[in-house]
Protein backbone atom coordinates (compact mmCIF):
# COMPACT_ATOMS: atom_id res chain seq x y z
CA UNK A 1 0.00 0.00 0.00
CA UNK A 2 1.01 3.60 -0.96
CA UNK A 3 2.25 6.13 1.95
CA UNK A 4 -1.11 7.91 3.18
CA UNK A 5 -1.14 11.19 1.75
CA UNK A 6 0.12 13.78 4.08
CA UNK A 7 -2.56 15.28 6.62
CA UNK A 8 -3.88 18.97 6.15
CA UNK A 9 -6.99 18.78 7.76
CA UNK A 10 -9.38 17.66 5.25
CA UNK A 11 -12.17 18.36 7.01
CA UNK A 12 -13.24 21.83 8.21
CA UNK A 13 -13.12 21.66 11.74
CA UNK A 14 -15.52 24.44 11.48
CA UNK A 15 -17.94 23.28 9.19
CA UNK A 16 -20.28 21.97 11.75
CA UNK A 17 -21.43 25.83 12.55
CA UNK A 18 -22.43 25.58 8.48
CA UNK A 19 -25.98 26.20 9.26
CA UNK A 20 -28.73 23.17 8.84
CA UNK A 21 -25.80 20.67 9.90
CA UNK A 22 -28.76 18.75 11.37
CA UNK A 23 -30.77 18.23 7.49
CA UNK A 24 -27.50 17.90 5.79
CA UNK A 25 -26.72 14.87 7.88
CA UNK A 26 -30.57 13.76 7.78
CA UNK A 27 -30.48 13.54 4.19
CA UNK A 28 -27.17 11.59 3.12
CA UNK A 29 -28.23 9.02 5.48
CA UNK A 30 -31.78 8.42 4.57
CA UNK A 31 -30.29 8.50 1.07
CA UNK A 32 -28.05 5.78 2.69
CA UNK A 33 -31.74 4.41 3.65
CA UNK A 34 -32.86 4.69 -0.07
CA UNK A 35 -29.90 3.35 -1.87
CA UNK A 36 -30.57 -0.07 0.63
CA UNK A 37 -34.16 -0.05 -0.21
CA UNK A 38 -33.30 -0.10 -4.04
CA UNK A 39 -30.84 -2.53 -3.71
CA UNK A 40 -33.35 -5.15 -2.13
CA UNK A 41 -36.48 -4.34 -3.66
CA UNK A 42 -38.18 -7.49 -2.06
CA UNK A 43 -38.50 -4.89 1.18
CA UNK A 44 -41.17 -3.37 -0.66
CA UNK A 45 -43.77 -6.28 -1.06
CA UNK A 46 -44.96 -5.37 2.24
CA UNK A 47 -46.25 -1.88 0.56
CA UNK A 48 -47.39 -3.23 -2.87
CA UNK A 49 -49.16 -7.04 -3.07
CA UNK A 50 -50.43 -6.53 0.64
CA UNK A 51 -52.14 -3.72 -0.14
CA UNK A 52 -53.65 -5.33 -3.82
CA UNK A 53 -54.70 -8.48 -1.68
CA UNK A 54 -56.53 -6.58 0.74
CA UNK A 55 -58.22 -4.94 -2.14
CA UNK A 56 -59.07 -7.48 -3.87
CA UNK A 57 -60.89 -9.96 -0.90
CA UNK A 58 -62.51 -6.89 0.87
CA UNK A 59 -64.30 -5.17 -2.45
CA UNK A 60 -65.34 -8.94 -3.53
CA UNK A 61 -66.18 -10.29 -0.02
CA UNK A 62 -67.61 -7.51 0.98
CA UNK A 63 -68.40 -5.13 -1.72
CA UNK A 64 -71.87 -6.76 -1.98
CA UNK A 65 -72.91 -7.00 1.19
CA UNK A 66 -71.67 -3.50 2.32
CA UNK A 67 -72.51 -1.54 -0.83
CA UNK A 68 -74.57 -3.28 -3.00
CA UNK A 69 -71.81 -3.45 -5.47
CA UNK A 70 -68.44 -3.60 -5.60
CA UNK A 71 -67.05 -0.35 -7.59
CA UNK A 72 -69.39 1.72 -5.26
CA UNK A 73 -67.44 -0.34 -2.40
CA UNK A 74 -63.72 0.05 -4.06
CA UNK A 75 -64.83 3.73 -4.30
CA UNK A 76 -65.05 4.56 -0.49
CA UNK A 77 -62.55 1.33 0.29
CA UNK A 78 -59.37 2.22 -1.53
CA UNK A 79 -58.54 5.58 -0.13
CA UNK A 80 -59.03 3.77 3.44
CA UNK A 81 -56.83 1.13 2.43
CA UNK A 82 -53.97 3.94 1.02
CA UNK A 83 -53.90 5.08 4.77
CA UNK A 84 -54.12 1.73 5.62
CA UNK A 85 -51.12 0.75 3.58
CA UNK A 86 -49.02 3.64 4.64
CA UNK A 87 -49.00 3.15 8.34
CA UNK A 88 -48.19 -0.30 8.12
CA UNK A 89 -45.26 1.02 5.83
CA UNK A 90 -44.28 2.99 8.92
CA UNK A 91 -43.92 0.24 11.28
CA UNK A 92 -41.29 -1.20 8.97
CA UNK A 93 -39.68 1.58 9.35
CA UNK A 94 -39.45 0.35 13.05
CA UNK A 95 -38.19 -2.59 12.33
CA UNK A 96 -35.59 -1.99 9.94
CA UNK A 97 -34.30 0.38 12.28
CA UNK A 98 -34.27 -2.39 15.40
CA UNK A 99 -32.35 -4.56 13.08
CA UNK A 100 -29.94 -2.07 11.75
CA UNK A 101 -29.09 -0.14 14.85
CA UNK A 102 -27.20 -3.69 15.77
CA UNK A 103 -24.78 -3.34 13.30
CA UNK A 104 -21.31 -2.33 13.81
CA UNK A 105 -22.30 0.96 10.84
CA UNK A 106 -24.10 2.78 14.07
CA UNK A 107 -21.24 2.38 16.07
CA UNK A 108 -19.71 4.98 13.64
CA UNK A 109 -22.48 6.97 12.89
CA UNK A 110 -22.20 7.20 16.88
CA UNK A 111 -18.33 7.94 16.63
CA UNK A 112 -19.45 10.59 14.25
CA UNK A 113 -19.57 14.48 15.19
CA UNK A 114 -23.63 14.71 13.85
CA UNK A 115 -26.51 14.88 15.86
CA UNK A 116 -27.75 12.28 17.85
CA UNK A 117 -30.70 12.35 16.14
CA UNK A 118 -29.86 12.04 12.62
CA UNK A 119 -29.36 8.43 11.95
CA UNK A 120 -33.26 8.36 13.15
CA UNK A 121 -33.95 11.49 11.09
CA UNK A 122 -32.48 9.59 8.25
CA UNK A 123 -34.11 6.18 8.44
CA UNK A 124 -37.71 8.22 8.84
CA UNK A 125 -36.85 10.07 5.86
CA UNK A 126 -35.16 7.39 3.66
CA UNK A 127 -38.58 5.27 4.25
CA UNK A 128 -40.43 8.18 2.91
CA UNK A 129 -39.99 5.84 -0.35
CA UNK A 130 -42.36 3.50 0.65
CA UNK A 131 -44.95 5.58 1.37
CA UNK A 132 -44.78 6.91 -2.26
CA UNK A 133 -44.32 3.22 -3.67
CA UNK A 134 -47.29 1.85 -1.21
CA UNK A 135 -49.53 5.00 -2.89
CA UNK A 136 -48.88 4.82 -6.56
CA UNK A 137 -48.78 0.95 -6.90
CA UNK A 138 -52.21 0.92 -4.84
CA UNK A 139 -53.71 3.79 -7.31
CA UNK A 140 -52.63 1.49 -10.24
CA UNK A 141 -54.09 -1.55 -8.93
CA UNK A 142 -57.18 0.48 -8.24
CA UNK A 143 -57.82 2.10 -11.48
CA UNK A 144 -57.37 -1.61 -13.00
CA UNK A 145 -60.28 -2.34 -10.99
CA UNK A 146 -62.37 0.63 -11.72
CA UNK A 147 -61.54 3.34 -8.96
CA UNK A 148 -62.40 6.58 -10.45
CA UNK A 149 -60.97 9.88 -8.48
CA UNK A 150 -64.16 11.88 -8.58
CA UNK A 151 -62.93 15.10 -7.37
CA UNK A 152 -59.67 16.36 -9.16
CA UNK A 153 -55.94 15.18 -9.02
CA UNK A 154 -55.15 18.34 -6.56
CA UNK A 155 -57.19 17.34 -3.96
CA UNK A 156 -56.50 13.64 -4.54
CA UNK A 157 -52.55 14.17 -4.62
CA UNK A 158 -53.72 15.89 -1.49
CA UNK A 159 -55.17 12.55 -0.01
CA UNK A 160 -52.48 10.37 -0.95
CA UNK A 161 -49.52 13.27 0.76
CA UNK A 162 -52.13 13.24 4.05
CA UNK A 163 -51.76 9.36 4.21
CA UNK A 164 -47.75 9.84 3.66
CA UNK A 165 -47.69 12.38 6.35
CA UNK A 166 -49.60 10.99 9.04
CA UNK A 167 -47.77 7.53 8.50
CA UNK A 168 -44.45 9.19 8.53
CA UNK A 169 -45.70 11.25 12.02
CA UNK A 170 -46.96 7.91 12.92
CA UNK A 171 -43.94 6.22 12.25
CA UNK A 172 -41.97 7.81 15.42
CA UNK A 173 -44.12 5.18 17.26
CA UNK A 174 -42.81 2.73 15.76
CA UNK A 175 -39.29 4.12 15.69
CA UNK A 176 -39.84 4.66 19.88
CA UNK A 177 -41.04 0.71 20.31
CA UNK A 178 -37.91 -0.32 17.56
CA UNK A 179 -35.39 1.59 19.74
CA UNK A 180 -36.58 0.34 23.14
CA UNK A 181 -37.14 -3.44 22.19
CA UNK A 182 -34.77 -6.01 21.30
CA UNK A 183 -35.47 -8.39 18.97
CA UNK A 184 -37.22 -7.14 15.43
CA UNK A 185 -39.65 -9.67 15.51
CA UNK A 186 -40.60 -8.42 18.60
CA UNK A 187 -41.26 -5.20 17.24
CA UNK A 188 -43.16 -6.21 14.21
CA UNK A 189 -45.51 -8.30 17.12
CA UNK A 190 -46.03 -4.85 19.13
CA UNK A 191 -47.02 -3.29 15.70
CA UNK A 192 -49.65 -5.72 14.50
CA UNK A 193 -51.09 -5.85 17.81
CA UNK A 194 -51.42 -1.89 17.70
CA UNK A 195 -52.30 -1.80 14.64
CA UNK A 196 -55.05 -4.07 13.61
CA UNK A 197 -57.34 -2.22 15.98
CA UNK A 198 -55.98 1.33 14.97
CA UNK A 199 -56.39 0.20 11.37
CA UNK A 200 -59.61 -2.10 11.06
CA UNK A 201 -61.27 -0.29 14.15
CA UNK A 202 -62.10 2.64 11.19
CA UNK A 203 -64.27 3.31 8.87
CA UNK A 204 -62.47 1.47 6.25
CA UNK A 205 -64.44 -1.93 5.83
CA UNK A 206 -67.90 -0.84 6.97
CA UNK A 207 -69.69 2.94 7.80
CA UNK A 208 -69.42 3.53 11.48
CA UNK A 209 -73.22 3.67 11.53
CA UNK A 210 -73.95 0.08 11.62
CA UNK A 211 -71.41 -0.64 14.15
CA UNK A 212 -72.54 -1.87 17.80
CA UNK A 213 -71.69 1.69 20.22
CA UNK A 214 -68.90 0.84 22.04
CA UNK A 215 -66.98 0.03 18.97
CA UNK A 216 -68.59 3.20 17.28
CA UNK A 217 -67.03 5.14 19.75
CA UNK A 218 -63.53 3.57 19.43
CA UNK A 219 -64.11 4.69 15.91
CA UNK A 220 -64.78 8.14 15.79
CA UNK A 221 -61.90 8.84 18.14
CA UNK A 222 -59.92 7.09 16.44
CA UNK A 223 -57.04 9.19 14.53
CA UNK A 224 -57.01 6.71 11.51
CA UNK A 225 -60.62 7.34 11.07
CA UNK A 226 -60.02 11.13 10.59
CA UNK A 227 -57.62 9.93 7.89
CA UNK A 228 -59.61 7.97 6.42
CA UNK A 229 -62.67 10.28 6.19
CA UNK A 230 -60.29 12.82 4.91
CA UNK A 231 -58.83 11.00 1.83
CA UNK A 232 -62.23 9.69 1.08
CA UNK A 233 -63.60 12.89 0.61
CA UNK A 234 -60.42 14.41 -0.88
CA UNK A 235 -60.73 11.68 -3.29
CA UNK A 236 -64.61 10.58 -4.00
CA UNK A 237 -65.88 13.54 -2.13
CA UNK A 238 -67.83 14.30 0.82
CA UNK A 239 -67.01 16.62 3.65
CA UNK A 240 -63.02 17.02 4.79
CA UNK A 241 -62.48 20.15 6.52
CA UNK A 242 -62.87 18.26 10.14
CA UNK A 243 -61.25 14.93 9.67
CA UNK A 244 -58.40 16.88 7.89
CA UNK A 245 -57.69 19.16 10.84
CA UNK A 246 -58.12 16.21 13.11
CA UNK A 247 -55.67 14.19 10.74
CA UNK A 248 -53.19 16.91 10.99
CA UNK A 249 -53.56 17.56 14.70
CA UNK A 250 -52.75 14.12 15.13
CA UNK A 251 -49.80 14.13 12.90
CA UNK A 252 -48.70 16.79 15.17
CA UNK A 253 -49.14 15.37 17.97
CA UNK A 254 -47.12 11.91 17.20
CA UNK A 255 -44.36 13.46 15.33
CA UNK A 256 -43.73 16.25 18.78
CA UNK A 257 -44.37 13.48 21.19
CA UNK A 258 -42.83 9.93 19.84
CA UNK A 259 -39.61 11.59 17.95
CA UNK A 260 -37.97 13.35 21.00
CA UNK A 261 -38.63 10.01 22.93
CA UNK A 262 -37.36 7.84 19.90
CA UNK A 263 -34.45 10.09 20.00
CA UNK A 264 -33.92 9.50 23.49
CA UNK A 265 -34.28 6.03 23.74
CA UNK A 266 -31.61 5.81 21.19
CA UNK A 267 -29.12 7.73 23.25
CA UNK A 268 -29.54 5.50 26.13
CA UNK A 269 -29.28 2.28 23.78
CA UNK A 270 -25.44 1.80 23.54
CA UNK B 1 4.56 15.22 29.23
CA UNK B 2 1.16 15.85 26.63
CA UNK B 3 -1.25 12.42 26.01
CA UNK B 4 -3.49 12.60 23.30
CA UNK B 5 -5.20 10.50 24.92
CA UNK B 6 -5.89 9.70 29.01
CA UNK B 7 -8.09 7.64 30.62
CA UNK B 8 -8.33 7.29 34.58
CA UNK B 9 -10.01 4.80 36.66
CA UNK B 10 -12.57 3.27 34.36
CA UNK B 11 -15.16 1.80 35.76
CA UNK B 12 -17.89 0.01 33.42
CA UNK B 13 -20.74 -2.89 35.16
CA UNK B 14 -23.22 -4.36 33.42
CA UNK B 15 -25.42 -5.49 35.69
CA UNK B 16 -23.21 -7.69 38.27
CA UNK B 17 -20.49 -8.18 35.50
CA UNK B 18 -17.50 -5.56 36.22
CA UNK B 19 -15.93 -5.25 32.37
CA UNK B 20 -14.07 -2.21 33.92
CA UNK B 21 -12.73 -2.41 36.97
CA UNK B 22 -10.37 0.65 36.97
CA UNK B 23 -8.80 0.69 34.07
CA UNK B 24 -5.99 3.03 33.38
CA UNK B 25 -4.49 4.04 29.59
CA UNK B 26 -2.67 7.30 27.83
CA UNK B 27 -0.47 7.75 24.95
CA UNK B 28 1.68 10.88 24.46
CA UNK B 29 0.73 12.76 21.11
CA UNK B 30 2.37 10.96 18.03
CA UNK B 31 2.99 7.13 19.48
CA UNK B 32 0.96 3.85 19.51
CA UNK B 33 -0.21 2.50 22.62
CA UNK B 34 -0.92 -1.52 22.30
CA UNK B 35 -3.38 -2.34 24.61
CA UNK B 36 -3.18 -5.81 25.42
CA UNK B 37 -5.27 -8.87 26.28
CA UNK B 38 -7.73 -11.83 25.59
CA UNK B 39 -11.09 -11.79 24.89
CA UNK B 40 -13.40 -10.53 27.66
CA UNK B 41 -10.89 -8.54 29.32
CA UNK B 42 -12.31 -5.16 29.02
CA UNK B 43 -10.51 -3.92 25.59
CA UNK B 44 -13.25 -3.41 23.64
CA UNK B 45 -15.28 -1.65 26.58
CA UNK B 46 -12.49 0.60 27.39
CA UNK B 47 -12.06 1.66 23.24
CA UNK B 48 -15.64 1.94 23.65
CA UNK B 49 -15.74 4.69 26.27
CA UNK B 50 -13.03 6.74 24.70
CA UNK B 51 -14.92 6.86 21.93
CA UNK B 52 -17.73 8.43 23.48
CA UNK B 53 -20.01 5.32 22.32
CA UNK B 54 -20.10 4.35 26.34
CA UNK B 55 -20.38 6.37 29.43
CA UNK B 56 -18.41 5.31 31.94
CA UNK B 57 -19.42 3.95 35.39
CA UNK B 58 -16.65 5.97 37.39
CA UNK B 59 -13.65 7.27 36.60
CA UNK B 60 -12.33 9.69 33.64
CA UNK B 61 -11.32 10.17 30.07
CA UNK B 62 -9.92 13.07 27.97
CA UNK B 63 -8.70 13.36 24.33
CA UNK B 64 -7.16 16.35 23.57
CA UNK B 65 -7.88 17.57 27.04
CA UNK B 66 -11.57 17.49 26.25
CA UNK B 67 -13.88 15.46 28.37
CA UNK B 68 -15.01 11.79 26.42
CA UNK B 69 -18.53 12.48 28.73
CA UNK B 70 -18.95 16.33 28.91
CA UNK B 71 -17.42 17.48 25.77
CA UNK B 72 -18.26 14.50 23.62
CA UNK B 73 -19.19 16.11 20.30
CA UNK B 74 -16.25 17.88 20.38
CA UNK B 75 -14.11 14.44 21.05
CA UNK B 76 -15.55 13.09 18.01
CA UNK B 77 -14.22 15.62 15.76
CA UNK B 78 -11.07 14.33 17.12
CA UNK B 79 -11.14 10.76 16.41
CA UNK B 80 -11.78 7.76 14.42
CA UNK B 81 -12.82 3.90 15.29
CA UNK B 82 -12.25 0.86 13.65
CA UNK B 83 -14.41 -1.72 15.45
CA UNK B 84 -13.72 -5.45 16.21
CA UNK B 85 -16.00 -5.97 13.52
CA UNK B 86 -15.81 -4.35 10.36
CA UNK B 87 -18.55 -0.96 10.93
CA UNK B 88 -19.31 -0.07 7.35
CA UNK B 89 -22.19 -0.66 5.52
CA UNK B 90 -22.71 -3.72 3.52
CA UNK B 91 -25.61 -3.01 1.24
CA UNK B 92 -23.72 0.09 0.21
CA UNK B 93 -20.16 -0.02 -2.02
CA UNK B 94 -16.90 1.31 -0.70
CA UNK B 95 -16.90 4.60 -2.55
CA UNK B 96 -20.66 5.04 -1.15
CA UNK B 97 -19.71 4.01 2.24
CA UNK B 98 -16.57 6.77 2.21
CA UNK B 99 -19.03 8.94 0.29
CA UNK B 100 -21.36 8.88 3.13
CA UNK B 101 -18.70 9.37 6.35
CA UNK B 102 -17.45 12.52 4.75
CA UNK B 103 -21.09 14.10 3.68
CA UNK B 104 -21.54 13.49 7.96
CA UNK B 105 -18.13 15.07 8.12
CA UNK B 106 -19.30 18.37 6.23
CA UNK B 107 -17.13 17.74 2.97
CA UNK B 108 -18.84 19.16 0.47
CA UNK B 109 -20.24 16.64 -2.70
CA UNK B 110 -16.88 17.23 -4.99
CA UNK B 111 -14.71 16.77 -1.91
CA UNK B 112 -16.16 13.56 -0.07
CA UNK B 113 -15.64 11.72 -3.74
CA UNK B 114 -12.02 12.93 -3.76
CA UNK B 115 -11.57 12.22 -0.04
CA UNK B 116 -12.95 8.70 -1.13
CA UNK B 117 -11.11 8.09 -4.06
CA UNK B 118 -7.79 8.94 -2.78
CA UNK B 119 -8.53 6.76 0.80
CA UNK B 120 -9.38 3.66 -1.94
CA UNK B 121 -6.58 4.30 -3.89
CA UNK B 122 -3.88 4.42 -1.20
CA UNK B 123 -5.95 1.21 0.78
CA UNK B 124 -5.54 -0.38 -3.05
CA UNK B 125 -9.63 -0.85 -3.11
CA UNK B 126 -10.27 1.23 -6.17
CA UNK B 127 -11.16 -1.36 -8.27
CA UNK B 128 -13.74 -2.82 -5.51
CA UNK B 129 -15.05 0.22 -4.85
CA UNK B 130 -18.14 0.20 -7.10
CA UNK B 131 -19.44 -3.23 -5.57
CA UNK B 132 -20.93 -3.79 -2.57
CA UNK B 133 -19.11 -4.24 0.97
CA UNK B 134 -20.83 -7.91 1.07
CA UNK B 135 -19.11 -9.43 -1.71
CA UNK B 136 -15.41 -7.96 0.03
CA UNK B 137 -13.18 -10.44 1.62
CA UNK B 138 -12.89 -10.51 5.00
CA UNK B 139 -9.37 -8.43 4.80
CA UNK B 140 -10.97 -6.18 1.64
CA UNK B 141 -13.49 -5.53 4.61
CA UNK B 142 -10.75 -4.63 7.27
CA UNK B 143 -9.12 -2.05 4.87
CA UNK B 144 -12.32 0.03 3.99
CA UNK B 145 -12.85 -0.21 7.37
CA UNK B 146 -9.80 1.36 8.35
CA UNK B 147 -10.42 4.36 5.48
CA UNK B 148 -13.75 4.99 6.74
CA UNK B 149 -12.09 5.59 10.22
CA UNK B 150 -9.85 8.35 8.35
CA UNK B 151 -12.43 10.11 5.77
CA UNK B 152 -12.00 12.69 8.89
CA UNK B 153 -8.10 12.79 9.02
CA UNK B 154 -8.62 12.02 13.05
CA UNK B 155 -5.67 13.02 15.45
CA UNK B 156 -7.13 10.07 17.38
CA UNK B 157 -7.46 6.24 16.26
CA UNK B 158 -8.86 3.93 17.97
CA UNK B 159 -7.97 0.63 16.14
CA UNK B 160 -9.84 -2.38 17.84
CA UNK B 161 -8.07 -5.53 16.89
CA UNK B 162 -7.71 -5.10 13.64
CA UNK B 163 -5.62 -7.53 12.71
CA UNK B 164 -8.15 -10.79 14.29
CA UNK B 165 -8.19 -13.53 12.06
CA UNK B 166 -6.26 -11.57 9.23
CA UNK B 167 -3.55 -13.74 7.29
CA UNK B 168 -0.47 -12.78 7.54
CA UNK B 169 0.46 -11.09 4.58
CA UNK B 170 -2.91 -9.15 5.06
CA UNK B 171 -1.76 -7.95 8.55
CA UNK B 172 1.32 -6.81 7.17
CA UNK B 173 -1.19 -4.19 4.98
CA UNK B 174 -2.62 -3.09 8.49
CA UNK B 175 0.74 -2.89 9.97
CA UNK B 176 2.12 -0.83 7.58
CA UNK B 177 -1.01 1.59 7.92
CA UNK B 178 -0.40 1.97 11.31
CA UNK B 179 3.12 3.11 10.72
CA UNK B 180 1.94 5.46 8.19
CA UNK B 181 -1.02 7.46 10.34
CA UNK B 182 1.63 7.58 13.21
CA UNK B 183 4.64 9.05 10.98
CA UNK B 184 1.99 11.47 9.93
CA UNK B 185 1.26 12.58 13.86
CA UNK B 186 -1.52 10.13 14.40
CA UNK B 187 -1.63 9.16 17.97
CA UNK B 188 -3.07 5.55 17.69
CA UNK B 189 -4.75 3.36 20.41
CA UNK B 190 -4.08 -0.72 19.31
CA UNK B 191 -5.73 -3.66 21.09
CA UNK B 192 -4.60 -6.85 20.13
CA UNK B 193 -4.29 -10.21 21.45
CA UNK B 194 -0.78 -10.73 19.84
CA UNK B 195 2.27 -9.84 22.07
CA UNK B 196 4.01 -10.00 18.92
CA UNK B 197 1.79 -7.28 16.96
CA UNK B 198 2.07 -4.73 20.04
CA UNK B 199 5.94 -5.54 19.81
CA UNK B 200 6.08 -4.77 16.48
CA UNK B 201 3.88 -1.37 16.62
CA UNK B 202 3.48 -0.09 20.24
CA UNK B 203 5.95 2.40 21.74
CA UNK B 204 4.01 0.99 25.29
CA UNK B 205 2.08 -1.65 26.01
CA UNK B 206 -0.25 -2.19 28.81
CA UNK B 207 -2.03 -5.54 29.92
CA UNK B 208 -5.65 -5.89 30.38
CA UNK B 209 -6.96 -8.82 32.49
CA UNK B 210 -10.18 -8.79 34.14
CA UNK B 211 -10.51 -5.18 33.81
CA UNK B 212 -7.46 -4.23 34.80
CA UNK B 213 -4.30 -3.22 33.83
CA UNK B 214 -1.97 -6.16 35.08
CA UNK B 215 1.42 -4.56 33.27
CA UNK B 216 2.82 -1.10 31.76
CA UNK B 217 5.32 -0.63 29.73
CA UNK B 218 7.45 -0.33 26.81
CA UNK B 219 7.80 -3.15 24.22
CA UNK B 220 11.38 -4.12 25.56
CA UNK B 221 10.15 -3.84 29.48
CA UNK B 222 7.45 -6.15 29.20
CA UNK B 223 9.46 -8.72 27.21
CA UNK B 224 11.89 -8.49 30.11
CA UNK B 225 9.07 -9.10 32.70
CA UNK B 226 7.92 -11.90 31.20
CA UNK B 227 11.05 -13.44 29.83
CA UNK B 228 12.12 -12.36 26.76
CA UNK B 229 11.94 -14.79 23.80
CA UNK B 230 11.50 -18.70 23.56
CA UNK B 231 13.09 -21.37 22.07
CA UNK B 232 11.36 -24.03 20.70
CA UNK B 233 12.78 -27.54 19.44
CA UNK B 234 11.79 -30.44 17.72
CA UNK B 235 13.99 -33.34 17.49
CA UNK B 236 13.91 -35.13 14.08
CA UNK B 237 13.56 -38.37 15.89
CA UNK B 238 11.09 -38.12 18.74
CA UNK B 239 13.14 -40.29 20.79
CA UNK B 240 15.52 -37.69 21.96
CA UNK B 241 13.07 -35.06 23.30
CA UNK B 242 14.95 -35.84 26.70
CA UNK B 243 18.21 -34.92 25.18
CA UNK B 244 17.03 -32.09 23.45
CA UNK B 245 14.95 -30.80 27.06
CA UNK B 246 18.94 -31.59 28.31
CA UNK B 247 20.38 -29.07 25.73
CA UNK B 248 18.16 -26.30 26.45
CA UNK B 249 18.06 -26.26 30.17
CA UNK B 250 22.00 -26.16 30.30
CA UNK B 251 21.92 -23.11 28.34
CA UNK B 252 18.36 -21.01 29.51
CA UNK B 253 19.14 -22.33 33.26
CA UNK B 254 15.93 -22.70 33.27
CA UNK B 255 13.36 -26.08 33.07
CA UNK B 256 11.80 -26.88 29.16
CA UNK B 257 8.56 -27.10 28.86
CA UNK B 258 7.11 -29.76 27.05
CA UNK B 259 3.90 -29.90 25.24
CA UNK B 260 3.91 -33.29 24.62
CA UNK B 261 3.76 -33.49 20.44
CA UNK B 262 7.91 -33.92 20.38
CA UNK B 263 8.30 -30.30 21.21
CA UNK B 264 10.16 -28.84 23.84
CA UNK B 265 10.29 -24.82 24.74
CA UNK B 266 12.07 -22.84 27.02
CA UNK B 267 12.27 -18.97 27.79
CA UNK B 268 15.26 -17.76 27.40
CA UNK B 269 16.68 -14.27 28.23
CA UNK B 270 18.59 -13.06 25.07
CA UNK B 271 19.16 -13.30 21.35
CA UNK B 272 22.63 -14.77 22.14
CA UNK B 273 21.19 -17.91 23.84
CA UNK B 274 19.49 -19.57 20.45
CA UNK B 275 22.87 -19.10 18.76
CA UNK B 276 24.29 -21.68 21.71
CA UNK B 277 21.25 -23.55 21.50
CA UNK B 278 22.06 -24.32 18.10
CA UNK B 279 26.08 -24.96 18.46
CA UNK B 280 25.01 -27.40 21.14
CA UNK B 281 22.48 -29.37 19.58
CA UNK B 282 24.82 -29.90 16.21
CA UNK B 283 27.60 -30.85 18.70
CA UNK B 284 25.56 -33.44 20.01
CA UNK B 285 24.52 -34.68 16.23
CA UNK B 286 20.51 -33.85 17.41
CA UNK B 287 18.82 -33.38 13.92
CA UNK B 288 15.80 -31.06 14.27
CA UNK B 289 12.96 -30.12 12.19
CA UNK B 290 11.97 -27.42 13.72
CA UNK B 291 13.69 -25.02 15.70
CA UNK B 292 12.25 -21.55 16.18
CA UNK B 293 13.06 -18.41 18.69
CA UNK B 294 9.52 -16.12 18.89
CA UNK B 295 8.25 -14.23 21.37
CA UNK B 296 5.88 -15.14 24.06
CA UNK B 297 2.21 -16.09 23.31
CA UNK B 298 -0.49 -14.35 25.20
CA UNK B 299 -1.05 -17.12 27.05
CA UNK B 300 2.76 -17.03 28.17
CA UNK B 301 2.22 -13.29 28.72
CA UNK B 302 -0.37 -14.22 31.46
CA UNK B 303 0.96 -16.72 33.12
CA UNK B 304 4.44 -15.18 33.35
CA UNK B 305 2.47 -12.03 35.00
CA UNK B 306 -0.34 -13.86 36.92
CA UNK B 307 1.01 -17.42 37.21
CA UNK B 308 -2.26 -18.28 35.33
CA UNK B 309 -3.22 -19.06 32.06
CA UNK B 310 -5.92 -17.10 30.33
CA UNK B 311 -9.48 -18.47 30.92
CA UNK B 312 -10.16 -17.52 26.95
CA UNK B 313 -7.95 -19.41 24.39
CA UNK B 314 -6.13 -16.72 22.49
Amino acid sequence: MTALAARPAVVDREAARRPFALARHSLALARRSLIKTMRSPEQLLDVTLQPVIFVVLFVYLLGGAVSGSTHDYLQTLLPAIMVQTTVFGGMATGVNLNADIGKGVFDRFRSLPIGRSAPLIGSVLGDLIRYVVAVVSLLVFGSLMGFRVETGVLPALAACLLAILFAFSLSWAFVLVGMVVRQPGAVQGVGFLVLFPLTFGTSMIAPAETLPGWLRSWVEVNPVTHVMDASRGLMVGGPVAASAAWALAWSALFVAVFAPLAVRAYRRRA
Amino acid sequence: MEYAFQAEGLVKRYGRTTALAGVDLAARTGTVLGVLGPNGAGKTTAVRILATLLRPDAGRATVGGLDVVADAPRVRRMIGLTGQYASVDEDLTGLQNLVLIGRLLNLRGTRAKARAAELLRDFELTEAGGRQVKTYSGGMRRRLDLAASLVGRPDVIYLDEPTTGLDPAKRDDIWHVVRALVADGATVLLTTQYLEEADALADEISVVDHGRVIAHGTPAELKRIVGGQTVLVRPADPGRLAEAAAVLAEVSGHQPESTGRGVVTVPVDGDAAFTEVVRRLDRRGIAVTELSLRLPSLDEVFFALTGKHTEVAA
